[in-house]
C-alpha cells in the first residue's frame, strides 16, 4: 500500500513539472527571465490596477466617515475624525452574525459536499466513458451547462417550498446538483490522466471500487479539490439571485441579501451602508490576501484544460 | 469486484488469450459500484435540474399565474411575447449590453495580460490586484459603484452635464453604468484565463521575429494572437453567454430604472414571474431565451473556431 501511493504522488508531481518543462515560463519564477525590466508596461499596469483600487479606497473611507463629513463632497476625502460607530451599526441594523453565520454555513456545506461528490461520480464517468451508460451521463450532465438559470428559476421554487428545501440546507443540495456539471468536466480530464496501473496494484492487494477510489484516487485529485473548493466557495459566498428567490425566511439570509436592507429607505443611509458591505466583503477578502497565489493557481488549472 | 475476479481468470490464461478476456471484459457492463457512484447524481441531477426544466416547458403552454386554477392556452404565451414591446425592449438590452461589455472585457483584459507577461516590477502583486474582483460579491461592491455614479462622478466631473445629473437616473445612459461594474468585475477572471494562454507561448519564438526584424504589432497579430486563439474563444463565448444572463449588476445599479430602460431579460422574468402574475407567461419568455442562448453560442464556436484554423 505504502508503494503505491509513494509512486502515485511521484506520478502527480512529476505532471505539472514536465509540463512546465516544455519550453514555458512559469509565473512565479523570475530569476529564468532573462528580458530587460519593461518600466512602460509597469506604469501602464499600475495605473489600470487604480481601478480595481480605487473602488476599494471608496468604500473604505465613506464607511469610517460621520453622514455630516459625506454630505456635499465627492466621498474621496480622507475623513477626519474617523467614526466606528458606523460598523457596530451596520453590526446591528443587517443582524450580521446571523447573515455571516448563514452565509459560512451555506458555503462550507457546499464545498464539503460538492469535493465528496462530484470526484466520486467524476471517477465513476472517467473509468468508464468507453462504456455508453457513462458516456450519455457525462454528456447528460454536461448538457446543462448551455441551459440558463433564468428557465429553471420559476419552477424551481415551487418545487423547493414544496419540499421544505426553502432554507439553508437546501440551498447546500442546490450548489452540489448544480456545480456537478462543471467539476466533473475539471475532474475527468485529469482522472483519465492518471495511470490505471495505479489502481490496479491495489486492486490485486484486494481493495474493491470504494476503496480504491478513497485510498488511491482521492489524494491523488488534491490539486483539482483546490480548484474545485475554490470556485465553489466564490460562487456560494457571494451568490445572490438562488439565496434570492429560494429562502423565504428572513432570519435565513445571506450577506449579499441582507445589504438590501439600505436600498428600501428613502433616504440611504450611506456612512453605516458601506460599513456593512465592507464587513461583508471582508472574509473572503481576507482569505484571498493570505492564499493569494494558491487560488489563482487553482482557477487557473480549472481554466485551462 | 467483477474486474477482479476477470484479472485474477485471465492471469491464470496465456498471453493472447490474456489481451482477448480483457477486452470482452470491457465490453461487460462495469462493475456495480461504478453504478452506485453515479446512479445517485443522474437522480438528483433529473429531480432539480432537469425535471424544473420540463414543468417550466409544461407551464409555458398554460395561463397559470403562480398561484390558483390555470388552462391550457396553446402556443399564445409564446405568440405574445413576439409582440411584447417590454420583452422586446429586453431582449434589445441584453443584446447590446452583452456585446458591448464582451467586446470592452475582452480588449481590456488581454490589454492587461499582455502588460502582466511582460517582465514588470511587483508582476505577483498587480496579478494579485487584479483578481480581487473576481471575489467580490458584485452585488456588493455594485452598490459602492452606484455611490460612486449618483454622487462622486456628479461632484468630480461637475463641468460635464451629462455627468453633472446622476448617469444612472438617465434613460439613454444609464446602461454604460451598468456595462462598467460588469466589465470591471469579468475582467478579473479573463485576465487570469488570457494570462495562462500567454505563458503557454515559448519565448524563443519571440527571439525569431525579433531577429526577423517583426515589432511589437507585428508579433502580437503573427505570434501571440493565434496562438491564444483557443483562450480568447472560450473567453468570448463565456463572457457573452454570461453577460446576456445579467442581473446582480442591474440589481445594484439601476433595478432595471429608469422606467423600464436597463431591464434584462432575467431580470423580466424575475420580475415578472415573483411579483408579476406572469408565471406562464415568464417561462414561455425563459423557454425562448434558452434557445435564443444556446443558438448563439454554437453560432459563436462555429465561427470563432473557423477563423482560428484559418491563421
Amino acid at each position: 500500500m505504502t508503494t503505491t501511493t509513494t509512486t502515485a504522488a511521484q506520478a502527480s508531481e512529476a505532471m505539472p513539472e514536465e509540463r512546465a518543462r516544455r519550453g514555458r515560463r512559469r509565473p512565479g519564477r523570475e530569476s529564468d527571465d532573462t528580458r530587460r525590466i519593461n518600466w512602460w508596461a509597469t506604469a501602464l499596469i499600475a495605473v489600470c490596477s487604480l481601478t480595481v483600487l480605487i473602488p476599494m479606497y471608496l468604500a473604505v473611507v465613506v464607511a469610517l466617515k460621520t453622514p455630516d463629513q459625506l454630505a456635499g463632497g465627492s466621498g474621496f476625502e480622507w475623513p477626519n475624525p474617523i467614526r466606528l460607530e458606523n460598523f457596530a451599526e451596520a453590526w446591528e441594523r443587517t443582524n450580521f452574525p446571523q447573515a455571516l453565520l448563514n452565509t459560512a454555513f451555506i458555503t462550507v456545506g457546499s464545498v464539503v459536499f460538492t469535493l465528496l461528490t462530484s470526484s466520486v461520480v467524476a471517477y465513476g464517468i472517467a473509468r468508464n466513458l468507453h462504456r455508453p451508460f457513462f458516456k450519455v451521463v457525462f454528456f447528460y450532465l454536461l448538457a446543462a451547462l448551455f441551459i440558463p438559470f433564468p428557465i429553471i428559476m420559476l419552477p424551481l421554487v415551487k418545487q423547493t417550498a414544496i419540499l421544505g428545501m426553502d432554507n439553508p440546507g437546501g440551498l447546500i443540495i442546490l450548489y452540489t446538483i448544480y456545480g456537478l456539471s462543471l467539476n466533473i468536466f475539471i475532474y475527468t480530464a485529469y482522472i483519465r490522466s492518471i495511470p490505471i496501473e495505479l489502481e490496479e496494484a491495489a486492486r490485486v492487494d484486494g481493495a474493491g471500487t470504494w476503496r480504491v477510489f478513497w485510498q488511491v484516487i482521492f489524494p491523488l485529485l488534491m490539486p483539482m479539490n483546490a480548484t474545485v473548493g475554490i470556485l465553489t466557495c466564490v460562487w456560494a459566498w457571494n451568490d445572490f439571485i438562488m439565496p434570492l428567490v429560494v429562502l423565504t425566511e428572513p432570519e435565513h439570509r445571506t450577506l449579499p441579501l441582507v445589504q438590501y436592507v439600505f436600498q428600501g429607505q428613502f433616504n440611504v443611509d450611506y456612512t453605516v451602508a458601506f460599513a456593512s458591505y465592507l464587513m461583508a466583503m471582508a472574509p473572503l477578502l481576507i482569505i484571498y490576501i493570505f492564499s493569494q497565489r494558491w487560488v489563482i493557481s487553482g482557477v487557473t488549472r480549472g481554466s485551462i484544460k | 469486484m467483477s474486474t477482479l475476479t476477470q484479472a485474477t481468470r485471465s492471469s491464470t490464461g496465456g498471453g493472447g488469450a490474456k489481451r482477448a478476456t480483457r477486452m470482452r471484459s470491457d465490453s461487460r457492463r462495469a462493475a456495480p459500484a461504478y453504478y452506485w457512484m453515479v446512479w445517485p447524481a443522474v437522480i438528483a441531477f433529473a429531480a432539480f435540474h432537469t425535471l424544473p426544466v420540463l414543468v417550466g416547458i409544461f407551464f409555458s403552454f398554460t395561463n397559470y399565474a403562480g398561484y390558483g386554477a390555470w388552462n391550457f392556452v396553446g402556443l399564445s404565451n409564446y405568440a405574445n411575447l413576439f409582440g411584447d414591446e417590454r420583452v422586446l425592449q429586453a431582449y434589445g438590452f441584453s443584446f447590446l449590453f452583452a456585446i458591448v461589455a464582451t467586446i470592452l472585457t475582452n480588449v481590456f483584459s488581454l490589454a492587461i495580460a499582455l502588460g502582466l507577461n511582460a517582465k514588470i516590477v511587483g508582476r505577483n502583486f498587480f496579478r494579485g490586484v487584479f483578481f480581487v474582483p473576481y471575489v467580490l460579491a458584485i452585488l456588493v461592491i455594485g452598490y459602492v459603484f452606484q455611490f460612486f455614479f449618483a454622487n462622486s462622478l456628479p461632484q468630480i466631473l461637475s463641468g460635464i452635464p451629462v455627468f453633472r445629473d446622476n448617469i444612472l437616473t438617465n434613460p439613454d445612459l444609464a446602461w454604460t453604468a451598468i456595462v462598467v461594474l460588469a466589465v470591471w468585475q469579468a475582467c478579473a477572471f479573463a485576465i487570469i484565463i488570457y494570462l495562462s494562454g500567454l505563458q503557454t507561448i515559448p519565448g524563443e519564438l519571440y527571439e525569431a521575429a525579433s531577429i526577423d526584424g517583426a515589432g511589437s504589432w507585428r508579433q502580437f497579430r503573427s505570434i501571440t494572437f493565434p496562438l491564444i486563439g483557443a483562450f480568447f474563444t472560450i473567453n468570448v463565448v463565456l463572457s457573452l453567454k454570461s453577460f446576456l444572463q445579467v442581473f446582480d449588476p442591474i440589481v445594484a445599479l439601476t433595478n432595471g430604472g429608469p422606467g423600464t430602460s436597463t431591464e434584462s431579460v432575467t431580470l423580466l422574468i424575475f420580475k415578472g414571474g415573483f411579483s408579476g402574475g406572469e408565471f406562464a407567461y415568464q417561462t414561455a419568455n425563459a423557454v425562448i431565451f434558452f434557445i435564443v442562448i444556446t443558438v448563439v453560442s454554437l453560432f459563436q464556436f462555429r465561427v470563432l473556431q473557423r477563423r482560428e484554423a484559418e491563421f
